[in-house]
């Protein structure tokens, strides 16, 4: 996107519609990744069904938001999955979808590759199985590279390799990099935030200042590496990185969940985030009118941040990391490059993280089956 | 994608239009252009640089519709506006 700053302050007052627009069809799945930012597993049996998700998509088109990204849970588990999708492709809604690869099977790709506009990304989160598994469960790299197998060997083209970036998996940045030459894949970094299930594991997961530091440095020399504009809050540290270089929340991202629950932005599933329910009053109505949106497009104050020389590089950062590790949002990011957060948080009395309004993590967990 | 330098393989004497895989969405700041083929998103950053691209059709060449739309001082940066679309594959021949 384009950092100009004239166009930065229009959004940052919102648009006629979303240009991000994530729409998770489902809360079930079958992985049960230990920082899933929408502590997915169980079905919702309040899901929109087959009739209401196609109005919605109807209004989607009418409202010209150009693409969609569809996730979950997992959206592949969803039966009227591929109806969805074309019905969405067929309304030149293009489909950016995001999954585990676990449903992708040789037919699964053949299909997949014959549609037109539909983008996906195959989520992985270690270079090998005992990194990646032991974030997104026994099984799931090999159920994963097995599906990049099957899109290679359909001629899907250039897919996406989605990390979330960990202490973990930052050392395999290059190795990472050499996995998506490997397939001609496109690499898509994004930034671990409390949300979901997340919030319990963002302590012990987040990588180090040293190494975001490493990521910031890795990234400025990759500008073809993709991040979904998610690092923003480590561009005080030089250059900016390429993007808006601001939280998108309401303005010019939002969330729709598989209930038709509106929310300012995928890694902020609270009620406190609620802006409305696309059963009851329309997507566009709440996109538009919903007191939360409005509120969130007024000029933003630079609260805590405002004496801070590199406001302008990182606006703060993400709302979402700010509420769920119990700051308040005119705190600078708890991540703040310049430390600034760690310094908020150890300033309060007592530090409450909010408790989740919306989970759906299974109670027990069942081993995910794989294709040998 | 900034719109910027002009491009010297937009020849402005023939007559372009805005490519039918192309769509546009009227916002306050201008409009988005979305590429449906190369999936990329364009910012056109004035609703006059939108109102140029949506005529750009019914005129036999750039320059006419140039002629007919934009002020003399102004010419240079809206040529070069139409240029960095033509780069992004926004425009096509007619
Ligand atoms: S203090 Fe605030 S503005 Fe400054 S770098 Fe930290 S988060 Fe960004
Ligand atoms: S809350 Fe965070 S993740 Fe959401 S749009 Fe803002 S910066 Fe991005």
């Amino acid at each position: 996107m384009c950092a100009d700053s004239s166009l930065r302050d229009r959004f940052e007052r919102g648009l006629a519609a979303p240009i991000c627009l994530t729409w998770e069809l489902t809360y079930a799945c079958n992985l049960a990744c230990t920082h899933c930012l929408s502590s997915s597993g169980r079905r919702d049996p309040r899901e929109l069904n087959t009739t209401e998700a196609k109005s919605l998509i109807d209004e989607i088109a009418a409202m010209q938001i150009f693409y969609v990204n569809i996730g979950g849970g997992e959206p592949m588990v969803r039966r009227d999955f591929f109806e969805l999708i074309e019905y969405a492709v067929g309304q030149h809604v293009g489909v950016k979808f995001s999954t585990n690869g676990t449903r992708i099977d040789e037919v699964a790709a053949r299909r997949l590759a014959a549609t037109d506009y539909l983008d996906l990304q195959v989520s992985l989160d270690g270079v090998d199985a005992a990194t990646n598994d032991a974030i997104r469960g026994v099984g799931s790299y090999q159920a994963a590279r097995q599906a990049m197998d099957h899109l290679a060997a359909a001629d899907f083209g250039p897919f996406k390799i989605s990390v979330v970036m960990t202490r973990r998996n930052v050392e395999q940045l290059d190795a990472f990099e050499s996995l998506a030459e490997h397939y001609g894949a496109h690499l898509r970094l994004t930034r671990l935030r409390p949300s979901g299930r997340g919030v319990d594991t963002w302590d012990e997961l987040r990588p180090t200042r040293e190494q975001n530091r490493t990521l910031y440095h890795w990234l400025i020399e990759r500008p073809h590496v993709l991040t979904g504009d998610s690092f923003f809050h480590l561009s005080p540290l030089g250059a900016p990185l390429e993007g808006l270089n601001l939280c998108g929340a309401g303005r010019v991202v939002c969330l729709i969940d598989p209930v038709g629950d509106v929310y300012a932005c995928p890694f902020v599933i609270h009620d406190q985030f609620l802006a409305g329910n696309v059963r009851a009053a329309g997507f566009g109505t709440v996109w538009r009118e919903s007191e939360l949106f409005v509120s969130l497009r007024d000029e933003g104050s630079p609260g805590a941040c405002a004496s801070c020389g590199s406001y302008d590089a990182c606006r703060g950062g993400c709302m979402a990391a700010k509420f769920f590790t119990g700051l308040e949002l005119s705190d600078p990011d708890p991540e703040c490059v310049l430390g600034h957060g760690e310094v908020a948080l150890a300033q309060k009395v007592e530090v409450r993280r909010p408790v989740s309004t919306s989970d759906h993590s299974r109670r027990v967990s069942i081993p995910l089956r794989t294709r040998a | 994608m900034v719109i910027a330098a002009p491009s010297v393989d937009f020849d402005a004497s023939r007559a372009w239009a805005l490519s039918s895989e192309v769509s546009l969405r009227d916002e306050a700041f201008g409009a988005l252009a979305y590429h449906h083929g190369t999936r990329r998103l364009v910012f056109l950053k004035s609703p006059e640089l939108v109102t140029l691209v949506r005529a750009l059709g019914s005129f036999d060449s750039v320059n006419d519709a140039l002629d007919a739309h934009v002020d003399a001082p102004q010419r240079a940066r809206y040529y070069a506006a139409l240029a960095a679309l033509q780069r992004s594959d926004l425009l096509r021949v007619r």
